[in-house]
């Protein structure tokens, strides 16, 4: 599954990018798995309620199902316009 | 429908004068243009712009699409900029062209709305001291509940 991350997340975690194996069901299961690998991923994710996700290129929640998908992306709320 | 994401200067002029050019129908044209403010403190050098190319432009699209299911629009036009740009500089522009002036006027609206927090565009703000995101606003999700 690809993983991307954009704006301050980016920032934070240090890489816009990165492909990873997961049995995780949902997106809140993924986000408690990369929170227990590294500091600069506790950080990030330290507050959801900062945080957007898009799953396929479509925005969605935190309680979403992965099933079937192929890319997930963590950004802060859009400041379009 | 035109909707383009460019790092590129637009021609604010060309873009308005060839919208809907040759369709009679349309009697009331709309553009709205945003430009890099320095508003905080007067001291903005650049502001960056970063987006997520694809999500990028299907929310742009599902947005105009959604302006036209919800209007009277002969056509719809959005240009979006990413990448560096000074004070000053155009960021973006949205059009709308209709029948009716209350449509366009209606539709450049929402679309502008919709634009302000749901397309994944990011601005960061740099000054001589600082480099800070800028964080979306809680009005800006307000706005949403008049549509």
């Amino acid at each position: 599954m690809d993983i991307l991350y954009f704006a301050w997340v980016r920032e934070r975690i240090g890489l816009p990018k990165e492909k990873i194996e997961t049995k995780a069901e949902t997106v809140s299961q993924l986000v408690h798995e990369l929170r227990a690998r590294e500091e600069r991923y506790e950080v990030a994710f330290s507050d959801l309620s900062a945080l957007r996700v898009a799953l396929d290129q479509e925005l969605s929640d935190f309680d979403a199902p992965l099933t079937g998908v192929r890319e997930v992306a963590f950004f802060p709320p859009m400041t379009g316009g | 429908m035109k909707i383009s994401v460019q790092k590129e200067p637009f021609d604010l002029g060309a873009e308005a004068n060839a919208f809907a050019d040759g369709d009679m129908s349309n009697g009331a044209i709309v553009t709205f243009t945003g430009v890099v403010r320095d508003l905080a403190h007067g001291d903005l050098d650049v502001m960056e712009i970063e987006h997520y190319p694809g999500m990028t432009e299907k929310a742009l699209n599902k947005i105009a699409s959604e302006a036209q299911e919800r209007w009277s629009l002969g056509d719809v036009l959005v240009i979006h900029r990413h990448g560096r740009l000074a004070p000053g500089d155009q960021i973006m522009m949205v059009a709308t062209a209709s029948p009716h002036r209350k449509d366009a006027f209606e539709a450049a609206e929402f679309l502008m709305d919709y634009l302000k927090s749901r397309a994944p565009f990011w601005k960061k703000e740099f000054t001589g001291k600082s480099a800070d995101w800028v964080a979306a606003k809680d009005e800006d999700e307000v706005a949403l509940n008049r549509w």
